[in-house]
């Protein structure tokens, strides 16, 4: 097969919010199933100001580590789970998802949802995990994470909340910038 | 079918980068009545043109002294200034996609109705404007066609001007046209659009910033690594020069690949002019059963 050079990305601009939203877009599960979990956060710019234009999207294994592979994510029926969500960020830059814990993928894996991040300003996606914060060993052992020092390894772990959900902010620039992933090597 | 429109729900704020004291908002009627006043503290095209041609020049003296091609956007471009405190200034962490990263969602005709890649037929009435079809294949870097995955696109109509609350460009909303797409493409990475050809819309970035007219796109490979949101442009548009989104690419052979290409074959006499663009994802990185690499229709996955 051929080697095709990618189409360059652009920014998703501030108008796209009659488009991409969709019904129970961030309700993987409906709120309130049993072992489902809130994970929450906030997108801020380099300022240290939420970001009211930003627009998440999460994907992840289900509860036993298994990768859904069930279409309805835009049509959701309230029962299956696909793996897939979308969040237009409100006026404080917040998000809020319904989901489950993602179990490990394989035996030892630390558990983690992958997460874009789009936004008015933002010239192309950005890509990143959210860890779940629970078992010190796998994550010590995740080859991601013992790459970055430990003040950049922070900022891919969710804190666990009383209620059992995560939270989890998202820093476009400054101090405590997210890490944002490149999967391309020399090609970014 | 889109659902019906929920102004509420439309937050992004194009006019300010004040997030906490917005101003409260004209009607929307009231404002199409108005030619707003010219913004004095606003830099002029001649700054921004600068600027640009600073970093192109920079570029392509780069270039020729044997740095790579560059085949994305600057996620650090000034001249674009709401990228200023919106882009990492570490450099991005390489990382070898795990398993959930090596699957992408799985879309289907559950997901996306037969009619919804008919921009045209979504009100009682014909929108306004030059009747359009745009067509392509989406394919990975490898050149494998990607089936069965979403498409979206999103536009303004042809005056140019988005339904959406904090658009207030004094242009007329059409009754007939909301500007919202989506497909699932065929067996061979396919996708079409009937649409109407956006107008050029003017924005806040300095005094007179025009964008050329695009249609924006929403892209799921079958990997989530894949994944991306562009703009198609149209070809020889003048404003392009000018644009500092379409210019944070600062290569031109990237940047001609979001441009489509007319096409008078697919043109449907007295009917619709015709567009022909593709959209390369990048690389896979999973191996491939060979099933897959055959390709699936989305709702085979259930």
């Amino acid at each position: 097969m051929s080697k095709l050079t990618p189409t360059p990305g652009q920014t998703v601009g501030p108008f796209y919010g009659f488009a991409l939203p969709y019904a129970k877009d961030r309700e993987l599960l409906p709120p309130g199933t049993p072992g489902s979990i809130r994970l929450q956060g906030t997108v801020y710019d380099g300022a240290g100001h939420p970001v009211p234009d930003a627009i998440v999207e999460i994907w992840q294994a289900d509860a036993e580590g298994q990768v859904p592979q069930r279409t309805g994510s835009l049509v959701r029926d309230g029962y299956t789970f696909t793996g897939f969500g979308r969040c237009a960020v409100g006026n404080t830059g917040v998000f809020t998802f319904t989901t489950v814990n993602p179990g490990p993928t394989a035996a030892g894996a630390a558990p983690f949802i992958s997460v874009v991040v789009f936004a008015r300003g933002l010239m192309n996606r950005l890509f990143t995990r959210v860890y779940l914060p629970d078992n010190e060993e796998t994550l010590a052992a995740d080859p991601l994470l013992s790459a970055l020092d430990p003040e950049r390894r922070r900022t891919l772990l969710a804190r666990r909340d009383p209620d059992g959900g995560l939270s989890w902010d998202i820093r476009l620039q400054g101090e405590d910038e997210t890490v944002f992933l490149d999967f391309e090597g020399a090609a970014q | 079918m889109p659902e019906e429109i929920n102004l509420e729900i439309f937050n992004a704020d194009p006019l300010t980068e004040d997030v906490s004291d917005a101003a409260p908002e004209a009607a929307p009627q009231a404002a199409t009545k108005a030619v707003p006043a010219l913004d004095t503290a606003a830099e002029s095209q001649q700054i921004l043109s600068d600027e640009m041609k600073a970093l192109g020049d920079a570029y392509a003296q780069a270039l020729q002294n044997g740095a790579p091609a560059e085949i994305q956007p600057r996620l650090d471009y000034p001249p674009y200034r709401s990228s200023i405190l919106r882009h990492p200034t570490k450099s991005l962490q390489h990382a070898d996609p795990e398993t959930i990263e090596l699957h992408s969602p799985a879309f289907g005709h559950m997901d996306v109705h037969a009619l919804e890649s008919d921009l045209t037929i979504q009100h009682n009435g014909e929108p306004l404007g030059e009747r359009i079809l745009v067509s392509g294949r989406v394919l990975d870097g490898d050149g494998r066609p990607v089936a069965g995955q979403l498409v979206e696109i999103w536009q303004a109509n042809s005056s140019g001007r988005y339904i959406h609350k904090r658009d207030q460009h004094p242009a007329p909303l059409d009754p007939n046209f909301t500007g919202v797409g989506r497909c699932i493409t065929g067996a061979d990475g396919s996708y079409s659009f009937t649409t109407i050809k956006p107008g050029a819309y003017p924005w806040k970035n300095h005094l007179n910033a025009w964008r050329p007219a695009h249609i924006h796109f929403s892209l799921f490979g079958r990997e989530f690594t894949q994944r991306i949101v562009t703009q198609m442009y149209f070809p020889g548009d003048p404003l392009f020069a000018l644009d500092p989104i379409y210019q944070s690419i600062v290569d031109q052979d990237a940047r001609d690949r979001l441009v489509a290409t007319y096409n008078h074959e697919q043109t449907k006499p007295e009917w619709a002019l015709a567009y022909n663009w593709d959209i390369v994802l990048t690389g896979s990185k999973r191996t491939w059963t060979e099933n897959e690499a055959l390709g699936a229709e989305g709702d085979d996955h259930e």
